[in-house]
């Protein structure tokens, strides 16, 4: 109850605006119907073991149960597993799991399942370095769950929250079918979570209901979530606007977030994104033409007004964003080089790196134009900023992602704008970006062939540190040097934003947006 | 016999057609760089190599172009539209799941659009200069030059926001419980919006050709024959020369088959309605190759049934054309 309670408290402190301290105090109203909008479209299967992405998420996380929650402040707290311990060297991590949870066809959720949903996991998510140093999964008894660990792996906390670590049942799934395209991932779904499945239809919607034999009395508090495909997003704020959507997650559109915060009746956001962590940076590809030279890279920091991009591109909706951690995270160190705009200083260092201006122009550049939404109008600042240091930049557009991700992830570009995203811990979505052991390895891998020797070990020491402040001075270090180098240059945390109507008590807040569950979810009739 | 034989003749060109567009289509999208495993690492948030391998491999998406190509052809020839790599299911489910509501939004669009342009084309071709044809003929161009998202826009501030009359997205209140007739006012209720952005821009098809075609059919030898026998305007205009002015329009609705996926596709975006447009929309974006080819496959099924149609209708209002081949 304790834990409800502050995360319900870190909830109402949020929406202080919006909501009374009275309101804090109500007791919950059980009953009702959610209707949310599914966050990217229709996901391409309900089951997180094999697919990740919030779109999966929001169904998934209610579908599915993980062992652990996260609260608004990173801490983490017991779930499907009642309590946990890390052993003292740091090989082994203990999982006691409620006694009376069952899944949605009334078999009692075990410890096989737990070792079963690893293997599944550690086979089949995209997201490898999350169960990678797991060796083995012991089952001392029904309840019990002990993950062996090749060395110590303080990511494994995060990786057993939210979507990334659904506990799926091992008499469905491991009837020998590919749990990929396993038939049972979209229809007829026998979950672990607090909602079950009811109507599944792609482009349309996707209906949950309350599981009755939920293990924790008295939960979930809704009846039902409706979750709706709504890909146009006017017509999201329009439905939010009448009430015909009671919430929409991941609302990352600066001209639709700064006219919903001035409506009536509906709340506006940025809490609860850190653990999915999305960063908007400049991608500088390190390892051909003038760009090789961190003085040119620096001077590209130096030309461009990061608090242009901040008021003007993103109406004020977005925080800036100086380091590849998201500024929400624990780990985030705001003490790094930052470059203020400064054109003297940009052209003075690409004067030093040998570029001197003739005629107006230092050399060219070319950039990519992503093939998804959002970036244009960031794409079109960085080339005239550019141009008035002397550095002639080319567009080349994209028509969709595949045509974008396939020059990135070749490293064919010099410069793009990106959005990559954290995923918890930094071993699971930070490391990808600056190991030079993952360079070019398809999008979202090390696309700026950045290769630090530092930095390597930087990573592989803080990804086995188990003392909290000794981990974070690693990451700390390592942010400064990569302010420093530039590989990237760091823009805004992307403003991811949930809108929710007044009825909405208790929204997911937590570190993973509607990627949790929505058991404490209720509505204010 | 005569008609047989045409009729088996154009089947038979048209299914060459058919295969032609998607050998087409099939080495167009190969071509583009990239393939659907980026849009599934996308939808993922990224997927190491050995992840896109895998995706790759189980598609068959690492075997020589012709290979592909090949196995697919195999498959349509047994009326087999494949598995949709993004979605995860057969191809032939998603379209048949999404077709009724394309087809009941176009078809209604269609319908009110060329009554209305119909009635507003003959209107104004009585007075070609009269102020009702010039307001007739800038709403028809002002619906018809206006974005289809910005109309549908408007239209969901208006009669979704300010005045709370209809719904803003999807086709039915999946919450409301009740019988047959409960739901049919909730799915028109849903409806309405979407028929009048679809069918803004249908609108100044219909009322141009039939204000033209009637202008002309009235300035012909027949009609004046009929005015001198002493028949009344009305008679005049809606017996004789409309029957006549009606065939372009019937030819261009037949046309307009082609339109019910390309047509409906940003319509069915704005007001999320669960159609075949946005689905090959999506499928587009995620370079989902048998869901592309598979609505392309239908939508050059449905304009060979249309012109069918087409024929056999205007067979059925043109005396002139029973004779031809």
């Amino acid at each position: 109850m304790m834990n409800g309670m502050k995360s319900f408290l870190a909830a109402a402190a949020v929406s202080a605006l919006s909501l009374s301290a009275a309101t804090a105090q109500e007791t919950p109203q059980s009953g009702g119907t959610l209707v949310v909008v599914v966050p990217g479209g229709t996901p391409r299967v309900l089951n997180p073991a094999v697919q990740s992405g919030v779109a999966t998420g929001l169904p998934g996380t209610q579908l599915f149960a993980s062992p652990l929650r996260y609260d608004a402040d990173w801490t983490p707290q017991p779930y499907l597993a009642k309590s946990w311990e890390v052993a003292e060297d740091g090989l082994s991590v203990t999982l006691h799991l409620q006694e009376n949870a069952t899944f949605h066809d009334g078999e009692p959720i075990t410890s096989e399942d737990v070792a079963f949903s690893v293997d599944v996991i550690k086979e089949y998510h995209p997201f490898k370095s999350m169960f990678a140093p797991v060796t083995s999964v012991d089952t001392p008894d029904e309840h019990t769950a002990v993950l062996n660990l090749a060395h110590p792996h303080p990511a494994l906390m995060l990786a057993m929250s939210g979507q990334l670590m659904a506990i799926i049942p091992k008499h469905i799934y491991g009837d020998g079918q590919d749990p990929k395209n396993h038939p049972r991932n979209n229809e007829d779904v026998v979950g672990s979570g607090p909602f079950k499945l009811v109507e599944f239809k792609p482009g349309e919607h996707i209906i949950l209901e309350r599981y009755e034999g939920y293990w924790e009395e008295g939960l979930p508090y809704l009846d039902r979530i409706v979750g709706r495909i709504i890909l146009d997003s006017s017509a999201r704020a329009i439905a939010l606007q009448n009430g015909e959507v009671h919430m929409s997650t991941f609302e990352n559109e600066p001209t639709v977030v700064s006219r919903l915060m001035q409506a009536e009746g509906v709340n506006v956001t940025s809490q609860g994104y850190g653990g999915i962590g999305p960063i908007d940076w400049l991608a500088m590809n390190t390892t051909r033409g003038p760009l090789q030279d961190v003085k040119v890279r620096q001077a590209i920091a130096y030309a461009v007004d990061k608090n242009f991009i901040l008021k003007a591109v993103m109406r004020g909706t977005a925080t800036e964003a100086k380091t590849g951690v998201h500024p929400d995270s624990p780990l985030y160190n705001p003490d790094v080089p930052a470059y203020e705009v400064d054109l003297d200083k940009a052209n003075a260092l690409l004067d030093e790196a040998g570029y001197p201006m003739d005629g107006g122009k230092r050399f060219a550049l070319t950039m990519e134009l992503p093939g998804f939404p959002g970036y244009k109008a960031q794409t079109e600042y960085v080339r005239n900023a550019l141009g008035k240091v002397g550095i002639e930049v080319t567009l080349r557009a994209h028509p969709d992602f595949p045509s974008w991700a396939k020059a990135m992830g070749t490293m064919d570009f010099d410069m793009s704008m990106d959005s990559v995203y954290n995923w918890g811990d930094p071993v699971i979505g930070v490391n990808r970006t600056y190991m030079s052991d993952n360079i070019g390895k398809g999008v979202w891998s090390n696309t700026q062939g950045y290769a630090n020797a530092r930095v390597d070990a930087l990573l592989a020491e803080a990804a086995q540190e188990q003392d909290a402040d000794k981990r974070k001075a690693l990451y700390a270090e390592f942010q400064e040097i990569v302010a420093e180098d530039v590989p990237i240059y760091f823009i805004n945390a992307v403003p991811m934003h949930t809108i929710y109507s007044d009825k909405v008590q208790n929204p997911p807040m937590g570190i993973w947006a509607s990627s949790s569950p929505m058991d404490k979810v209720w509505l204010k009739e | 016999m005569d008609i047989l034989r045409v009729t088996a003749t154009r089947i038979f060109y048209a299914i060459l057609l058919l295969l032609a567009v998607l050998i087409l289509n099939f080495t167009m999208m190969h071509l583009a760089p990239g393939d659907v495993a980026d849009t599934i690492a996308q939808s993922m948030g990224g997927a190491d190599e050995e992840v896109l391998a895998r995706i790759r491999a189980d598609y068959g998406l690492d075997q020589p172009f012709l290979v592909q190509l090949g196995t697919y052809m195999g498959k349509i020839l047994r009326f087999d539209l494949g598995y949709s790599f993004y979605y995860s299911r057969p191809v032939t489910d998603l379209i048949l799941q999404r077709l009724p509501a394309t087809l009941l939004l176009v078809f209604t669009a269609q319908i009110l659009a060329m009554i209305v342009g119909v009635v507003l084309g003959v209107i104004s071709a009585r007075r070609p200069n009269g102020i009702l044809s010039h307001f007739v003929t800038f709403f028809a161009l002002f619906g018809y030059s206006a974005p289809v998202f910005w109309t549908g826009i408007l239209l969901l501030i208006a009669f979704s926001l300010k005045i709370q009359w209809f719904p803003v997205a999807g086709m039915r209140d999946v919450t409301l419980t009740g019988g047959f007739w409960v739901q049919a006012v909730d799915i028109a209720r849903h409806m309405v919006l979407p028929t009048l952005t679809l069918a803004s821009i249908f609108l100044a098809l219909y009322s141009r050709l039939s204000r033209a075609t009637m202008m002309e059919v009235l300035g012909s030898d027949y009609v004046r024959t009929a005015k001198a026998k002493g028949l009344s305007t009305r008679e005049v205009v809606y017996k004789h020369a409309l029957k006549n002015a009606l065939s372009p329009v019937i030819t261009l609705a037949g046309l307009q088959f082609s339109a019910v996926v390309s047509g409906a596709v940003l319509v069915e975006t704005v007001f999320a309605w669960p159609g075949l447009g946005t689905l090959a929309f999506q499928s587009i974006l995620a370079r989902d190759t048998p869901t592309i080819l598979g609505i392309l496959f239908f939508s050059a099924l449905m304009v060979i049934v249309g012109n069918l149609l087409t024929d056999f209708v205007l067979r059925l209002v043109d005396p002139r054309m029973r004779g031809r081949a």
